[in-house]
């Protein structure tokens, strides 16, 4: 019988290879046309080199991972000790036989000698191949389906290494045969109806695979967890495509570099997390008084300080919008899915530009660190737009002490021409003091009127024109509750809400994808339409709640469900949230 | 051809009568005069402080940016817009205090922007606090009974730092400080001209007269080699810092553009869609 969906689950120790070992195998099965969402966890109970790998594989899309698991590889006593107690009552765990087994639990358990398959087929090394050969065969799967995987993985290394893997892939697969063919195909794959060809992404490569397409060459950085692959995935493409990711000295320099950038005409950006965003909060006032279109993919994770540093929350959403002094216009976008984090980032440099101002894409741990299949982008569906940039063959001829007007109050979306530096007949000034149309510094009364006013028309336009700013699945126009999350939180809600739905209550679900501005008019006629109210997210101060509080007027009473250990969201763990409030 | 009228803009500076600035002023006018440039080849790009005002004061482009962070507003505008010439500027507490740290990467990394430095000793826009640049002894508002850190040796850091390009200029000297722009915007990397300005308002210890007493020009130091590290760093020793003139320059170590590649291939003003077969080699990347 085809399951509906199984989660594999590897924990060992760091350098035993199961980071690849995660990954042939997921490559593999996206090959083979599977939907997959890949977590690695760090617990905080374990100490040392261990790390775990969860991997979700589904016929449907799936965007988050389950505290169970079906099949386990254990390969260190940590993994024994923790994540055994999770897995399901009919799951298999495969325990490395050097391990004392003192599983006392109710799946199965069986030792393999992982590390001698290896050295008999290969070296010792390969234990997390031996390991992929026997997860193959009780997942029903053969070594063909495997190979191609692994030849693209090991050719850069020669043709021996690439037949060395196979046959320790072929040995694991041959003793489940053999020694427990009571194993073998017992956890079979779910029934794929159509075949479609998926990338397997990590969300923090999603965004700057997003901020590349877009046009963006220009990065500079500060590594931070958990944001750092995205200067990762730039400096390894960048350079080729005549731009550069610069690691600079901190992230006040990294933030004001890519502001310079972004002035010169380079469509430029940084990405942090926590600290980091606190350090660029000067930078980002600059932009946005200078109207110069900054774009910072800001990764939240537990907070304040150091806080939790390799662990989930959503605590900088008020960070986010406010930390900056003054009344600033910026935006800031949550993407809620890996393939929004690609999308909303190719669309923040548009905005930057279209609206001349920052923005943020504010995502979380979860959706940077998760790796998840997604369509591929539609090429032709992909469109740059710069905004109102003025060439230099529409400017009549000026000279000293003349200036381009470029921040004229004259149009009424608060949208003025913007000179790349450079442009003859072009110059003008620019300043974080409050300035005239030219640039100058002043602080005459009227001026500074219509400077605050222009700035903050340009977010009015930009609220009115956008389309994006809820992910909706609201089919009842009169519900027994609506649920509100943000960012990764997206696909634990949808899960919960589907559940409640098989059990008869009309749930709604939105997912804000737009802090700020915030969307309040649309997203109060779904408020409207529910009996309950429950804003879901994971920090204690209930920030998401707050901001719609704040934004509709005689707002009804909103149930929080607020979750700040560190830990991501689990359906089982929501599900039951959320029954408690309904 | 641009003439220096090119450079005005008509502005009256809010600087005091008197204030080292006005020379540093008309001598970076006089020197981007002679190097050739239009006003719309030029970008001035400053910290705050009374000189951080710099930029609104010539006609260029300018961005006056925040406290102490013009020079890495100034290496990402270059770096995306490499045909600009960008000159930063700024005080000593915008450079050698809040923005110290910057100041010693731009020299260590060497981009090809030149950073004007006006050290006045003292916080002028502010009215009157301690510097880093202070003399110990030095009394202001927030060192009522006198400066008891140790000052820093902005040239001393510089060398430290891996600089290419060491220049110190005085405001009363306005040839020899134009000729020293002049050089130091040819210079092919981060070039440090750092200029006694004088703040005649809150400094009445380090005034035109303490400098023009104190101050030896290097050409008239026998044998002085500007390229010898070693030797420029006794003379910055033993005259306490107190020189002018082209101190140093290091035509061997090449600049960042040239070691990371942007020298010969820089793309960043092309903003457009990747072309399909980028794209789809991009997407190898995660099948
Ligand atoms: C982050 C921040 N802190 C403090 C200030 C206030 N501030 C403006 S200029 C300045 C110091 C000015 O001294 P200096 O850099 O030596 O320049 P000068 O005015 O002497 O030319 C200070 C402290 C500020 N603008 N920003
Ligand atoms: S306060 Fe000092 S530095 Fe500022 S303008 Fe006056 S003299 Fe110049």
């Amino acid at each position: 019988m085809k399951s509906r969906e199984i989660t594999w689950q590897a924990g060992g120790q760091q350098g035993e290879g199961l980071e690849s070992l995660g990954e042939i195998l997921a490559s593999a099965l996206n090959h083979l046309g599977y939907e997959l969402y890949g977590f690695r966890q760090f617990s905080s109970r374990i100490k040392g080199g261990h790390t775990n790998y969860k991997l979700r594989i589904a016929a449907k899309a799936v965007g988050t991972i389950h505290k169970s698991c079906d099949l386990l590889i254990a390969l260190d006593k940590d993994t024994m000790q923790n994540e055994a107690l999770n897995i399901q009552e009919q799951g298999i765990i495969l325990v490395d036989s050097i391990l004392a087994q003192d599983y006392s639990g109710q799946a199965r358990c069986v030792a393999i000698p992982f590390k001698d398959i290896a050295q008999k087929h290969g070296s010792q090394l390969q234990k997390n191949i031996a390991a992929l050969g026997c997860t193959v065969a009780v997942l029903g799967l053969t070594e063909e389906d495997l190979e191609e995987t692994l030849r693209k993985k090991f050719i850069a290394k020669g043709a021996e290494v690439v037949a060395e893997n196979v046959a320790v892939l072929k040995a694991g697969i041959e003793y489940i045969k053999t020694e427990v063919p009571s194993l073998l195909g017992v956890l079979p794959l779910p029934e794929l109806k159509h075949k479609e060809q998926h990338l397997f992404i990590l969300g923090n490569e999603a965004m700057g695979f997003g901020a590349l397409s877009a046009g963006a060459k220009f990065m500079a950085a500060y590594p931070i967890t958990p944001a750092s692959e995205v200067m990762e995935y730039m400096v390894k493409k960048a350079r080729k495509l005549g731009g550069q990711m610069l690691q600079v000295e901190d992230e006040i320099a990294a933030c004001t570099m890519a502001t310079g950038a972004a002035y010169g005409g380079a469509r430029a950006f940084t990405a942090t997390s926590g600290p980091g965003l606190s350090l660029m909060s000067e930078t980002i006032g600059l932009a946005a008084m200078t109207e110069t279109p900054l774009v910072i993919v800001h990764s939240q994770r537990g907070g304040p300080s150091t806080g939790l540093p390799t662990k989930h929350e959503q605590s900088d959403v008020f960070a986010a919008l406010y930390n900056t002094h003054g009344d600033t216009a910026k935006i800031v976008l949550s993407p809620s899915t890996i393939e929004e984090g690609f999308y909303d980032t190719f669309e923040a440099f548009n905005l930057a530009e279209e609206y001349q101002c920052p923005v943020i894409v504010l995502a979380d741990l979860q959706l940077s660190l998760g790796k998840q299949t997604m369509l591929i982008p539609e090429y032709d569906k992909m469109e740059i737009r710069r905004g109102n940039i003025v060439e230099a063959s529409s400017l009549p001829p000026i000279k000293a002490p003349e200036y381009f007007p470029r921040y004229s109050v004259a149009q009424t979306d608060g949208i003025s021409g913007r000179i790349i530096p450079g442009t003859p007949n072009g110059i003008c000034l620019g300043t974080g003091l409050e300035h005239d149309e030219s640039g100058r510094p002043t602080e005459a009364k009227d001026m500074r009127i219509k400077q605050t006013e222009k700035r903050l028309q340009k977010m009015k336009t930009f609220l009115a024109n956008y389309k994006k700013a809820l992910a909706v699945d609201a089919p009842y126009s009169e519900a027994d509750a609506l649920v509100i999350g943000m960012t990764s939180t997206r696909s634990c809600i949808a899960e919960v809400v589907e559940i409640l739905r098989q059990e008869g209550k009309k749930i709604n679900h939105v997912q804000v994808r737009l802090l700020l501005p915030f969307p309040a008019k649309e997203l109060e006629q779904y408020i409207r339409q529910a009996k309950k109210i429950i804003v879901v997210e994971h920090n204690a101060t209930a920030q998401l709640a707050g901001l719609i509080r704040m934004h509709i007027e005689q707002c009804p009473h909103l149930e929080n469900i607020l979750q700040y250990d560190g830990d991501i969201m689990y359906t089982e763990q929501l599900l039951a949230s959320c029954k408690e409030v309904l | 051809m641009a003439v220096l009228q090119d450079f005005k803009n008509n502005v009256k500076p809010n600087w005091c009568p008197g204030c080292g600035d006005y020379a540093v002023q008309m001598a970076l006018q006089k020197a981007v005069v002679q190097l050739g440039m239009e006003p719309h080849e030029l970008a001035l790009v400053c910290g705050i402080g009374c000189s951080g005002r710099f930029s609104g004061y010539i006609y260029a482009y300018g961005m006056h940016t925040t406290h102490g962070r013009a020079l890495p507003f100034a290496q990402g505008l270059k770096l995306a817009n490499p045909k600009l010439n960008v000159i930063a500027c700024g005080g000593d507490g915008d450079g050698m205090a809040i923005g110290l740290g910057h100041t010693f990467h731009a020299i260590r990394r060497n981009i090809n922007i030149t950073y004007v430095l006006m050290d006045n000793h003292v916080y002028g826009l502010t009215k009157g606090q301690t510097s880093p640049r202070s003399d110990l002894g030095f009394k202001t508002k927030t060192t009522p009974t006198g400066n008891i850190e140790t000052p820093v040796s902005t040239l001393e850091m510089a060398l430290a730092a891996g600089a290419t390009f060491i220049g110190q200029g005085f405001s009363l000297q306005l040839q020899e400080l134009t000729d020293l722009l002049v050089a130091a915007v040819r210079h092919p990397g981060f070039s440090l001209v750092n200029v006694f300005s004088p703040c005649v308002t809150f400094n009445k210890v380090n005034t035109y007269e303490w400098f023009k007493d104190k101050l030896v020009d290097v050409k008239d130091i026998g044998g002085y080699d500007a390229g010898d590290k070693g030797a420029v760093l006794n003379h910055v020793l033993e005259h306490e810092g107190l020189l002018t003139g082209l101190l140093y320059e290091n035509l061997t170590k090449p600049s960042y553009e040239k070691i990371s590649g942007l020298a010969k291939n820089n793309q960043m003003q092309s903003v457009k869609k990747l072309a399909p077969d980028v794209f789809s080699e991009l997407l190898e990347d995660f099948y």
